[in-house]
């Protein structure tokens, strides 16, 4: 197989290899959270909640040194093709888990002892990337609702389509078949020191192109920075 | 912010204020909050759509699925109507199984489309006694500022007007990917809507905002159809614990048939402009 060229050389929406797909934020989008947020890419759009801090209860799960931080992610009924029956599943609870440990890896709630911050992330509908798509969206919500953060969190999943390497994968790109198939590598950047807060892998990859993929992930996340930033810059779009 | 507890010096404000007729946010009481309609919010779906009257946000989809139908109508499509009360829309509804609340909002909204004749459920046979066509009305709460109830059951409508079939393979019995143009089949003469009254202080208000709702004695919702151009009610349901004197009935009535004049155009406008 060495050396021979990947079947997939041109991408289906016609974008270049390192191009994210056009991105939409808004902030303030839920009035009577304390902060809220929804960032769009392509066919894919999440929406994020953050309410809190509040007394945690049941109470013996309290930390008296710091707040919690708890992450509900899950994606709505008619956000894809076949119906989606509400309420959470095995592959939701773990994404919530995953983009917890991500966003818990910049959050300080050490000034709310006792206090749960909750993060609910709904996806309204799906063309691949949802859990970074809700990352990037739960990130600019809790910048919203003032919660102290040491740094922001930029995600992108980079997918590798037969031997191409792509950033932002679609739907199309996440099914393909031929050749070596379709590896998907949903990975999260702090926003300063650029260390890694969320990495999961789905195929086969060598490491050398897994270097190749994190250096492509991490300048995509530059992209996706740039719009979090200027939505919690331009002010509250529909807040009060 | 987080633990909002209403204090009563707001509640009397909002009593005194609505004795002249009046409301906190300027309406008066029959009026409704400024309805915003935005379809197609997933493609995924047969239909989808956004609602909002004022900040009150809720989405709604339709997925239609094969299935095989009940013994006691083996030529009749199924319905469901699921409803989220996510805690994403307040810090009242909780995460985990559906509570009271969804409870109710969905069995109110699948009976009043159901009982409604509304979806032809005949016309979605595919085979008697062993497939037909399962319709699903799925609502998520974005955010919860009172009268929910009312505004899910407007996006279930919207959402089951523009609801298209989907591409169905019979020779091999598989529902492909991709919508046909057909919508699902209607009768159109029979929509019908929901409108909620509540009783706040001494007062019959409509589309009740989220410090309304939450002081007031009870709530009567009404569904209402058109009958050769007269409102008919084709079903009702009264919450909360207060009771109604034959006053409160009488005024309600009254706003029914004034709010039926200046609404039902524009619901039918929604649901199949």
């Amino acid at each position: 197989m060495a050396g021979k060229k990947s079947l997939y050389m041109k991408r289906v929406d016609g974008r270049k290899i390192d191009e994210v797909r056009p991105m939409i934020a808004e902030i303030g989008i839920v009035p009577s959270a304390d902060g809220s947020a929804s960032f769009e890419t392509g066919g894919t759009k999440a929406i994020a909640v953050v309410r809190g801090p509040r007394t945690l209860h049941p109470q013996h799960m309290q930390d008296p040194k710091t707040g919690v931080l708890r992450v509900n992610y899950g994606m709505m009924p008619f956000s894809v093709s076949d119906r989606i029956r509400p309420g959470p599943s095995r592959r939701s609870e773990e994404i919530s888990k995953v983009v917890e440990w991500a966003l818990s890896s910049v959050v300080d709630l050490s000034g709310f002892p006792n206090t749960v911050v909750d993060v609910f992330i709904q996806i309204p509908k799906a063309d691949a990337g949802t859990r970074v798509a809700g990352l990037n969206a739960a990130s600019i919500a809790l910048a919203h609702a003032g919660i102290p953060m040491r740094e922001m969190i930029s995600a992108i999943a980079v997918g590798k389509v037969d031997k191409t390497l792509v950033v932002d994968v679609n739907k199309e790109e996440e099914d393909f078949h031929d050749g070596e198939g379709s590896t998907d590598i949903p990975l999260a950047v702090t926003s300063r020191s650029k260390e890694i807060a969320l990495l999961q892998l789905d195929g086969k990859i060598s490491p050398d192109e897994l270097m190749k993929v994190i250096e492509m992930g991490k300048k995509a996340c530059e992209d996706v920075l740039k719009v979090q930033i200027e939505v919690l810059k331009s002010g509250s779009v529909g807040d009060e | 912010m987080s633990d909002y507890v209403m204090p009563n010096l707001q509640k009397e404000k909002i009593i005194e204020c609505l004795k002249e007729g009046k409301r906190l946010d300027g309406r008066g009481v029959g009026d409704y909050r400024e309805i915003v309609v935005e379809r197609g919010i997933s493609k995924n779906a047969a239909a989808s759509v956004k609602v909002k009257f004022g900040k009150t946000e809720v989405y709604a989809g339709v997925h239609l699925a094969v299935a095989v139908p009940y013994p006691d109508s083996p030529d009749e499509g199924t319905f469901m109507t699921s409803a989220e009360l996510h805690p994403m829309a307040s810090n009242e509804f909780d995460i985990g199984r559906p509570g009271i609340e969804s409870v109710e909002l969905a069995r109110v909204i699948d009976r009043g489309i159901r009982e409604s004749g509304f979806i032809d459920f005949k016309k979605l046979c595919i085979k008697e006694g062993e497939k037909v066509w399962q319709v699903f009305v799925d609502i998520v709460a974005i955010n919860d500022d009172g009268n929910l109830l009312d505004v899910a059951g407007l996006a279930a409508l919207i959402a089951i007007g523009n609801a298209k079939m989907p591409i169905y393979d019979s020779e091999n019995g598989v529902v492909e990917k991709g919508f046909t143009e057909d919508s699902i089949p209607l009768n159109k003469d029979a929509l019908s809507f929901n409108m909620t009254f509540h009783k706040v202080g001494d007062v019959i208000v409509a589309d009740v905002g989220g410090e309304e709702e939450l002081i007031s004695d009870f709530r009567l919702s009404v569904a209402i159809g058109d009958n050769k151009g007269e409102p008919r009610i084709t079903a009702m349901q009264k919450g909360k614990s207060g009771a109604i004197s034959s006053k409160d009935m009488e005024n309600i009535l009254k706003l029914i048939e004034d709010k039926w004049v200046e609404l039902f155009p524009k619901i039918k406008e929604y649901v199949f402009g």
